[in-house]
């Protein structure tokens, strides 16, 4: 991975950010606090303050260049590789700050997983690219790495598609079991996280099925967060549901009670069609 | 959030605008048929009118039909809309609002038909029987009021009278059972005026449901087992 690159632009604002909602009976994986991104001298995302909820499925909505996809990379650091991106504030993992000086954002990029829109395989075989992530953390012993293969591509939902072609190209696979090899290989990892960014808004919909039925499985051992424009895929999948606006958090609460009764008229506006 | 009567037609779809107004629409000419319906059982009693009461029961096979109607279009809405928020409860509560209003007319075609028997048996009309009607005809024309206009202090003022027809239908019940007791050739009379007493206090208890209905579409709270505090609280905050 690369090392993060630091814009030698400085930015001074005065930043008074809104408190996050308190999520009690949760226990929380990723806190976000007074968060700001600029690129260049634009603002980019504005004060964002929110708790990612451990083992839940959190979504991001909201319209596009809203800042969903900008803040869901910066959980993995993804936004060190843009020019002139600079962030300001805090996000820390499991308590610890993941801007901090002394991270190694190549292990945060392990711990912390991302799926893109496209499936992006890479051009081995299924076996290799489950693989991949073991070996250059260094394992070696081959039924380890069989093992792990094995419980990765199990856990999602491809194992019985792939087991008699297993050294066949991923190229091969149709877009579907491409993005859940993809998932295979995030998990295999053993991240903290999941960021999906638009899993499936590339795929047909009986494969979006599959995915989505996959993130239902996987929460339970992986926190995930997912930006989607599709909303009732939001509705269907999450916990829990940011509604972000020109860099602006709204909204951010249950799922549930964000779809049938949200507080603010932006929220109702967007998720009723009304907005545009 | 509180559902925003101002705005509430203004999708980006015109299309969907159209289907949640023509089911609402729908909504309020069932509950005009259904007003009508009560109207003309009530008149029947008081005034003798075997007409009347036949009208009231023919009336109740277009009710029927139109809660199917209403039904229909709310499950479609559902299925290719996918509602969400106020557009959602709006669906909801125009469902259930459907089904009471069709019970209403059940209720009413019942008492129609003792109506009838009274009237062939030249029972005089009772006392009770027109004043909790008159009670319980405007509680059904107020929550049809609040749904349209979706007035939830209306609402609660249905809920309010809710609780007065139930007082006095106990009030009615214990006078007609204490007649009974001392005059047992009443006993066949007062049975019948039991019963459509009966379905009064039920249409009483629809219209307080509709009246939950609404609520919950504006406030986006479920008031249905709610005290007659609690639900004032939840209209005035």
């Amino acid at each position: 991975m690369s090392p993060t690159r630091q814009p030698k632009i400085s930015i001074k604002t005065t930043e008074r950010c809104l408190q996050p909602l308190v999520l009690s009976q949760e226990t929380i994986a990723v806190e976000v606090k007074d968060l700001n991104l600029y690129y260049g001298d634009k603002q980019a995302l504005n004060c964002i303050n929110m708790s990612i909820p451990r083992h839940r499925v959190t979504a991001f909505i909201g319209p596009s260049g809203c800042g969903k996809s900008t803040l869901l990379r910066c959980f993995n650091r993804m936004n060190d590789l843009v020019d002139l991106c600079q962030v300001r504030g805090i996000i820390s993992l499991e308590g610890k700050d993941i801007y901090d000086r002394k991270v190694d954002v190549a292990e945060l990029r392990r711990r912390v997983g991302m799926v893109f829109q496209k499936p992006n395989p890479f051009p081995k075989s299924v076996y290799e690219n489950v693989a991949y992530g073991l070996r250059i953390q260094g394992i070696r012993k081959k039924h380890v790495i069989d093992e792990a293969v094995e419980w990765a591509l199990r856990s999602a939902a491809l194992w019985d598609e792939v087991k008699d072609r297993l050294q066949e190209s991923a190229l091969g696979l149709s877009g579907g079991q491409q993005q859940r090899l993809v998932i295979a290989r995030s998990i295999a990892v053993k991240p903290a996280v999941l960021l999906l960014d638009e899993p499936a808004s590339a795929l047909d919909p009986i494969s979006t099925l599959k995915i989505e039925q996959l993130i239902h499985e996987l929460k339970d051992r992986f926190t995930i967060v997912i930006v989607t424009h599709n909303m009732q895929q939001a509705a269907r999948v999450s916990d829990y549901t940011a509604f972000m606006y020109m860099g602006d958090l709204i909204e951010f609460g249950s799922t549930d009670d964000l779809f049938t009764n949200p507080h603010k008229k932006q929220t109702e506006d967007y998720i009723t069609g009304r907005y545009g | 959030m509180e559902f925003d009567k101002e705005t509430h037609s203004e999708h980006i779809s015109t299309h969907f605008d159209a289907e949640l107004e023509q089911i609402k629409s729908n909504l309020m000419a069932m509950g005009g048929l259904v007003e009508q319906q009560l109207a003309d059982a009530l008149a029947a009693l008081a005034s003798r009118d075997a007409l009347l009461a036949e009208r009231a029961q023919k009336s109740d096979n277009k009710i029927n039909q139109m809660e199917i109607t209403i039904d229909e279009e709310c499950i479609r809405i559902i299925a290719r809309r996918q509602p969400a928020a106020s557009d959602l409860r709006l669906v909801v509560a125009i469902s259930k609002a459907n089904r009471d209003l069709e019970r209403v007319g059940d209720e009413t075609c019942r008492i129609a038909r003792y109506a009838t028997k009274m009237l062939r048996e030249d029972v005089p009309s009772n006392t009770e029987v027109r004043h909790i009607g008159r009670h319980v005809s405007e509680m059904v024309r107020n929550s049809l009021t609040a749904f349209a206009r979706y007035d939830t202090e209306l609402a609660y003022q249905v809920a309010r009278e809710d609780f007065k027809v139930d007082e006095e239908y106990k009030f009615a019940m214990r006078a007609l059972v204490t007649d009974m007791m001392e005059e047992p050739r009443h006993v066949a009379r007062n049975m019948n005026i039991i019963w459509i007493l009966r379905s009064l206090e039920r249409i009483g208890d629809h219209a307080c449901n509709i009246s939950d209905h609404l609520i919950y579409l504006v406030k986006g709270i479920n008031v249905s087992h709610s005290s007659l505090e609690q639900i004032k609280e939840t209209v005035r905050e």
